[in-house]
């Protein structure tokens, strides 16, 4: 095959936008899976279709484990902390952590936060159902931004409603008398962890709008699916975070 | 101003090593006072007066932060990786360039909120770059605990998300940016390399963040993660609960051990590039040598414990630390002999980078020696805190990494800036600064087992004397301070060779890497990195960029 071994220069002459010429469909509705082509053989920037998507992807999913190790890390220190205790002058095993008793309301708030998991999947799959991707593509219409909007737009109130939901627990938690600085470790870690998660949110909120914004500004398809779906994924991480936090705060108190 | 906002992966290497070269300085300096205060505890700093003991151990923390997380962490994981690693895997750019030039400027950021440290009522925090609480929680309990302690947390925190930025940057620019042909069995061995210290970044940093967050918590909002039950700081009780300081060790060293890997790692790989550059030769055993360094990598994130040896620590847990510390010893020790088989085929050539890789090589294998030592715990509770362990690390940490920079300053400088360093000013500064460097370190071993410990800011007093070992310690100091004064030497070199060095050819080293591949050529890589070959005395060698069908 003495072909593959010449260089094209045309090749970097092009300056290439990354979409390879081709609208950057897939036949599956979730977007996943690569473009079928030899990825190995071509330069960077002539990686087919889904090239800069796949590198996106790829960042954020080293970005949120670097993040999961933010979380193991508090986590340890929840059971490390909890094991620690004393021998008091007469020898008995003296510790101070007592179990806090989770605010009823986290159920209903894990319950939203698992519903705007769902939204949001809804809201990454339209920007991936071929045929509008097609028209987009073609600059017929904004059949994709139109059914998406909508989904982003739930997603983002389901989460402030998330956010607002966890602020009661807290106003509930400091009526019962666990503040922040209460002497009970275990307040300490309730805080912590769903303030830290909150925070998390809080960013995951933002990026939704702005995701929104893009959807409306961003004048190539391959970036607007670009921001729905890297934002979807950061939002698909922090509800799977929330569900195993959850567990911990219930479960292993 | 367009070197403030850019983007270009050599800019930004190029930033991060000036950022790494500030801190190099201010952190060599305070090393030379904290030599001198040994020697002459009584004598006056000028524009500063007496040195107070506490005083002395800021000197120490901030010597060690510095040149920890601003030198040894920025300069070979993020410098040379922003500056090389596009190059060498034959990309036009990282793949987040934007992202790249945030992480350079948080890194600096941290950089200034920790220089802001001295400044600060009561100055710089004390207890060390390893922060231990109940120290470093409680704020009256010492001068510079207070302002000086939350600067360097914030500061640590913010060097934690540049690392992490850095980090995503590296290993998508890694997986997703190498041009065609660039398998994983054609990598340099830098990038091999690099892609661990990435991976290990990005696991461990979080951990630190964390860390931080909890001790910050423990200073500011009442919180007893750290702070033991009934602990007494100038007469009154501060523990609030029953806080674990060893959670913080802990969570330290889990950070804290990886750190010393992403800080030698690269200079494994670099050192790797040069010997087979130099001896003109292949790399032997190129899947074995990568293998070990991912090897390293993984076993570096599990024996954090042997930092713990005499800390309360359960001492079967200190057994099982002692014995994954000691299985790390195979892996390096499998580099080690294969560099060592590499390099006694003879026919080396010594120029200076060569020979900086040299001295990584003696000083790895140096301080390696002393690990084996350390990871037992019996004689670690003799040698603890003691100046053996300072000698350790400095010869196996500092001066093997600063010396792995060295290396890639003196072999990536015509790349950068078109001239050649001075070759007989760069040997000059070789020969002295191993000599001294030698001079400054062996003997702390000495000090060390005679039982001197870390951070006394004196040696003979009322309650201890160590008035044996002074002769030993002025022998310390003026080595240490003809070091200093050798890297005059390599700056005058850096200054001088840019404006008027030798022009550098195209390909000055003749190396087969991607990095000094021609501007603007279409690459295929269809050969490994190191593809030198000596017949009959003719050298030959083929680069990367060069396609197979040109071999004969």
């Amino acid at each position: 095959m003495p072909a593959t071994f010449t260089s094209h220069p045309v090749e970097i002459e092009r300056k290439d936008p990354g979409i390879g010429g081709k609208p950057p469909v897939d036949r599956r509705p979730t977007g996943g899976g690569g473009d079928g082509d030899n990825w190995e053989n071509r330069p960077s920037g002539r990686r087919g279709p889904r090239e800069l998507l796949s590198r996106y992807r790829l960042g954020v999913i080293f970005a949120l484990a670097g993040d999961l190790m933010f979380f193991v890390a508090i986590v340890s220190a929840f059971f490390v902390r909890q094991s620690a205790g004393h021998f008091d002058a007469r020898e008995n095993y003296v510790s101070d952590w007592h179990p806090l008793a989770v605010p009823p309301i986290l159920w209903l708030n894990t319950a939203v936060l698992l519903l705007s998991t769902v939204t949001v999947e809804i809201a990454r799959r339209q920007l991936f159902r071929e045929i509008d991707v097609m028209e987009e593509w073609l600059g017929l219409g904004r059949p994709a931004v139109k059914r998406a909007s909508p989904w982003l737009i739930a997603t983002a109130v389901l989460g402030v409603i998330f956010l607002v939901g966890q602020w009661i627990a807290w106003k509930q938690l400091v009526l019962a008398g666990f503040h922040f600085d209460s002497p009970d470790p275990s307040s300490h870690f309730f805080y912590l962890i769903t303030g830290t998660h909150g925070l998390h949110l809080v960013l995951g909120v933002l990026a939704l709008g702005g995701a929104l914004i893009g959807l409306f500004t961003l004048r190539r398809i391959e970036l607007r699916q670009i921001v729905v779906d890297c934002t979807a994924w950061y939002w698909h991480t922090m509800g799977i975070f929330w569900v195993f936090l959850f567990a911990l705060l219930v479960v292993f108190q | 101003m367009s070197s403030i906002f850019t983007t270009g992966h050599r800019a930004i290497g190029i930033l991060y090593l000036r950022l790494s070269l500030a801190a190099v300085v201010v952190g060599t300096l305070l090393s030379l006072v904290m030599r001198i205060h040994r020697l002459w505890p009584e004598v006056p700093l000028p524009f500063y007066g007496l040195l107070k003991p506490e005083d002395y151990l800021a000197l120490v923390t901030m010597h060690g932060t510095l040149m920890v997380f601003f030198v040894l962490t920025t300069a070979p994981q993020s410098g040379f990786a922003s500056l090389i690693m596009p190059a060498q895997i034959g990309a036009r750019e990282m793949a987040f360039p934007r992202l790249n030039a945030l992480a350079f400027w948080l890194a600096a950021a941290a950089f200034l909120i920790l220089m802001a440290a001295f400044f600060v009522p009561q100055g710089a925090p004390i207890s060390g770059w390893t922060s231990y609480p109940p120290l470093s929680a409680i704020p009256s309990a010492g001068p510079g605990q207070g302002a000086g302690m939350d600067l360097w947390l914030i500061s640590i925190a913010v060097f934690c998300l540049s690392s992490w930025l850095s980090a995503v940057n590296m290993l998508s620019t890694i997986l997703t940016e190498r041009c065609p042909g660039m398998t994983w069995s054609r990598l340099p061995m830098t990038v091999w390399a690099w892609l661990v210290t990435s991976i290990l970044t990005l696991l461990v940093f979080s951990v630190l963040l964390a860390a931080i967050l909890l001790l910050f918590s423990d200073r500011h909002f009442g919180s007893s993660f750290f702070v033991p039950l009934g602990d007494l700081v100038n007469g009154r009780i501060v523990g609030r609960g029953d806080g674990s300081p060893l959670l913080w060790l802990h969570l330290f060293w889990f950070f804290g051990h990886p750190e010393v890997y992403i800080a030698v790692l690269p200079g494994m790989g670099l050192a790797t590039s040069l010997f087979a550059n130099f001896s003109r030769r292949n790399v032997p055993g190129y899947r074995l040598m990568a293998g070990m360094l991912v090897a390293i990598g993984l076993l570096g994130l599990l024996v954090w414990g042997h930092h713990m040896f005499v800390s309360g620590m359960n001492p079967y847990a200190g057994t099982a630390f002692a014995v994954t510390t000691m299985a790390i010893a195979v892996p390096s020790t499998v580099e080690v002999l294969g560099w060592l088989f590499l390099l006694s085929r003879g026919g080396l050539r010594l120029h200076t980078p060569m020979l900086f890789a040299l001295g990584f090589l003696s000083f790895f294998i140096a301080g390696g020696l002393t690990g084996p030592i350390l990871a037992q715990p019996a004689l670690d509770s003799y040698l603890h805190n003691t100046f053996f362990v300072v000698a350790h690390f400095h010869l196996v940490m500092a001066m093997a990494g600063v010396f792995s920079l060295f290396a890639g300053i003196y072999y990536w400088f015509p790349l950068v800036t078109g001239r050649m360093m001075s070759e007989t000013l760069g040997k000059i500064h070789f020969w002295i600064s191993l000599i001294a460097a030698y001079g400054t370190f062996l003997p702390m071993h000495l000090s060390g087992l005679a039982g001197e410990p870390r951070h006394y800011e004196r040696l003979t007093g009322p309650a201890t004397s160590f008035s044996s070992i002074l002769a030993n310690e002025r022998g310390i100091t003026s080595s240490a301070l003809l070091l200093a004064a050798a890297q005059l030497i390599f700056l005058w070199n850096m200054i001088y060779s840019a404006r008027r060095g030798r022009k550098a050819e195209p390909n000055p080293w003749q190396a087969t890497t991607l990095e000094w591949a021609p501007e603007g050529k279409t690459i295929r890589v269809q050969r490994g990195p190191y593809e030198y070959e000596v017949t009959a005395g003719n050298a030959k060698f083929f680069p990367q960029w060069e396609s197979a069908s040109k071999q004969e």
